[in-house]
């Protein structure tokens, strides 16, 4: 950077405390702490507004790509088994892959599912609409969170036809001959796939749960709106795997 | 006062997290060390009776070569240069003041340590441990009925992995969290320091990998308790009867685990290529050549290590072009390991060398990577692997790249981070017979090792003799590998002896003894936005001293 006058010799042993030619923090008049400033002393969410829900919403984004490297796992097993066999004396390969014919209450599940992430979705927005907040935000009652609520406990019913359901399909299955403990492979992944993501969903149910409860004793709106939009990715990227799994299920054996 | 002496142990505090995982790694470390020595012994004496398990059968030889694998790999490899290490310096290298997320934190450590109980009590029940190897390969593994210790003992193996995979998908979600989003304002991806950026890496092909492994798992454990076939082909006998009923395929078993194992193995190296590049910067006071170049590398590796599993499988049945195609990754992975090397050697070239021992035991760790790294060309030939595979060929390389070359950055961290542990120094002289004590007996122990692979010698075998006649003839070469195994194992005794003493007793560090750059040596200096790289070790027109990251730049013309 080309100086356009040398500098007196005071301003240059001068120690720059990079504070952006602002006075140290304790002596300013109103305390300082906004954007930019003391950058390592904050406690926790005062680097910006959102910095919470981004916090948050990385720590799931990145355990929802592990869980889904192990959807992805499942699923090339599921295609490499639908191929594999062997070959007899005659030389003919034999592959013991019989297609199971899905019980037809999974598409009413699916349709149950789809419609436990609209109501989920209209929950999360609810817990940020900004009237709303604001008002919780300065301790004017909580809004956001009579609005929210009743869509939550909605999706949490809902959740919980589906897991019904899933139940009753296999009951079904079990009824029909095709238990888990049966020689059928396409059995096997049947149950496997359908109880791992059954039991991904009740993980989910303890997050709606966990949520609603959070809604009404955590004290700080934030803490309100991290849980919720948290359980609502987790729940819609669920609702996603099981479309890809049934479409797997039901089209690709 | 309950409560306290509970937060204590439940600490989330991350530094001393990070040593909680160290001395996790240390007693692996010492229990894998010990079934090494017997195994050693057993190869070459195996009629001599081993302390504590009497005569060596050929079933508890294999279990020593199990347990031995699976503690190494896991325990040691995959904690201590990530979990361990980072947990140590990660949040101060970023300006962070702590980690995205601590009390995750704290449960991956609880949850790891449970594994290892779990794995070690396979060693305590009738049968004993498993006998399948760290790669667990069905339909051995798949069947109870097919060895002893493949009831419980194998069980308890699938049960402690899958408890693992868990610990590690819960530390890589907070360490990516972290490095993603707790950086100080002014920390740029090119100001990182080059373990923040193996870190990086290193957590995310901890996600992608560790849930596939997973996935194998519960699978193989669906195999062996709830009559699925995924693995096992059908026919398979076993005493000359049936067993299994469809026409599962362990080739299967052999693709998901290697999926997940080889990236496992840049886990394992990736922290401590980053480490070697600080150490090597600070100790020669040189910047980082081709910084870019260098972090670049690190993310090839990680990218290009997920595309290379099937060269474990050369010789398995698989499609003879699937072969080739993996021969063609895995010797394209050899182009960012040696751009990486070259840098190395570009840092070092012409640098003030300080040869402290945290710099010795880089420097050693740079030697084993190239003359282990040299070795994994040859292995990615089929053709040459169809030789090789499963040789003591194999063994050489991986014990050279990850037990030698990593271990030993483990070792320069350790002495290197030790001041911030406990205030105190490690003992310089100590430090350095440690190093070239180890140093000889490493190299005594595996160079040989490739000999005897190239002169045929097979893995997991219990002993040499046979009807093979080639074989009697590598017993000196045997010999002489136990006797400097039985010394670099000595070697480790000055380790630990240097630890626990000087800990207590070590000289009193100065705030920055190493005269490090990088932001975990600022010993609470405050500081705001980050406004220089880390490596500013030179110093315009060869102006004395360095500029630390946490300094704010020079404002003089």
């Amino acid at each position: 950077m080309p100086a356009t006058f040398t500098r007196n010799p005071v301003e240059i042993e001068r120690k720059d405390p990079g504070t952006g030619g602002k006075p140290p923090l304790d002596r300013r008049p109103t305390g300082g702490g906004g954007e930019g400033d003391n950058w390592g002393d904050h406690p926790e969410g005062h680097h910006g507004p959102r910095e919470l829900l981004i916090r948050y919403r990385l720590g799931v984004i990145f355990a929802l790509a592990g869980d889904l490297m192990f959807f992805v796992a499942l699923v090339s097993a599921f295609f490499v088994r639908q191929s594999t066999g062997h070959f007899d004396v005659h030389d003919n390969f034999i592959n013991d892959w019989r297609p199971l014919a899905v019980p037809t209450i999974l598409w009413l599940n699916t349709a149950v599912l789809l419609l436990s992430g609209v109501t989920m979705e209209l929950a999360r927005r609810h817990l940020f609409r900004e009237v709303d907040v604001m008002d919780e935000w300065l301790g004017l009652g909580r809004p956001a969170v009579k609005r929210a609520a009743p869509w939550l406990a909605a999706t949490l019913v809902l959740g919980l036809a589906f897991l019904a359901g899933q139940w009753i399909a296999w009951e079904q299955l079990v009824h029909e001959g095709y238990r888990f403990m049966s020689n059928d492979p396409s059995s096997h992944f049947f149950y496997l796939i359908t109880g791992i993501h059954g039991l991904h969903l009740i993980f989910g149910i303890f997050a709606l749960i966990g949520a609603l409860i959070g809604l009404f004793t955590l004290k700080k709106v934030e803490y309100r709106q991290v849980a919720v939009d948290c359980t609502a990715w987790y729940w819609h990227t669920m609702s996603l795997f099981w479309v890809f799994l049934f479409v797997l299920l039901e089209f690709f054996q | 006062m309950k409560s306290r002496i509970l937060s204590r142990i439940f600490t989330t505090d991350h530094r001393q997290l990070g040593i909680l995982y160290l001395c996790l790694a240390l007693a692996a470390a010492i229990v894998g060390t010990v079934l090494s020595l017997m195994m050693r012994i057993h190869r070459v004496w195996p009629n001599m009776m081993v302390p504590g398990v009497g005569l060596v059968k050929p079933e508890n030889y294999l279990a020593m070569v199990t347990m031995h694998g699976t503690l190494m790999v896991f325990f040691v490899l995959l904690i201590a240069p990530q979990a361990g290490f980072a947990n140590l310096v990660l949040p101060e290298q970023i300006g962070a003041r702590r980690m995205a997320f601590p009390r995750i934190n704290a449960a991956s450590f609880w949850i790891s340590v449970v594994a290892f109980l779990v794995l070690i009590s396979g060693a305590h029940i009738k049968g004993g441990s498993a006998i399948s190897g760290w790669s667990s390969y069905p339909p051995l593994s798949a069947l109870p009925a097919a060895g002893p210790g493949q009831g419980l003992g194998m069980d308890l193996w699938l049960i402690s992995i899958g408890i693992f995979c868990v610990a590690s998908w819960l530390s890589a979600v907070n360490m990516l969290a972290t490095i993603l989003g707790e950086r100080r304002a002014g920390m740029t991806w090119s100001r990182l320091p080059m373990t923040v950026w193996g870190w990086l890496v290193t957590s995310i092909l901890s996600l992608l990998i560790f849930a596939v492994l997973l996935a194998a798992a519960v699978l193989l454990f669906s195999d062996r308790h709830f009559g699925s076939s995924f693995f096992i082909p059908v026919g398979d006998m076993i005493d000359g009867r049936v067993v299994g009923h469809g026409d599962g395929s362990p080739l299967l078993w052999l693709h998901l685990f290697w999926f997940f194992g080889h990236p496992g193995t840049y886990l394992a190296v990736l922290p401590g290529m980053g480490l070697a590049t600080s150490l090597f910067a600070n100790f020669t006071r040189r910047r980082v050549a081709g910084y870019r170049v260098m972090a670049g590398g690190l993310v090839a590796i990680g990218g290009l290590g997920l595309l290379v599993w099937g060269h474990h499988m050369f010789v398995s049945g698989m499609n003879p072009w699937a072969g080739t195609a993996f021969a063609l990754t895995t010797m394209a992975i050899a182009v960012p390991s040696t751009i990486e090397v070259i840098g190395w050697l570009a840092t070092l070239w012409g640098g003030g060398f300080r040869l402290k021992t945290p710099m010795l035991f880089a420097l050693g760790f740079l030697s084993f990577f190239i003359v282990g790294g040299l070795s994994g060309p040859i292995l990615a030939q089929p053709a040459l692997d169809a030789y090789l595979h499963n040789t003591f060929f194999v063994v050489a390389h991986f014990h050279m790249v990850m037990g030698l070359a990593g271990v030993f950055t483990v070792f320069a961290g350790v002495y290197y981070w030790f001041p911030l542990m406990t205030g105190r120094m490690m003992n310089e002289t100590l430090g350095k017979l440690h190093f070239w004590i180890s140093l000889i007996g490493a190299y005594g122990t595996f160079f040989p090792m490739y000999f005897a692979g190239l002169a045929g010698e097979p893995r997991h075998y219990d002993r040499l003799a046979g009807p093979a006649t080639s074989f009697p003839s590598l017993v000196p070469l045997e010999r002489g590998i136990t006797y400097s195994a039985g010394l670099l194992a000595g070697a480790q005794l000055l380790f630990l002896w240097n630890v626990f003493v000087s800990a207590r007793r070590g000289m009193v560090a100065e705030p920055n003894p190493w005269q490090a750059s990088t932001l975990e040596w600022a010993n609470g200096a405050a500081y705001g936005r980050i406004e220089s790289g880390p490596y500013e070790y030179e110093l315009p027109a060869g102006a004395e001293g360095f500029h630390p990251q946490w300094e704010p730049a020079a404002k003089e013309e």
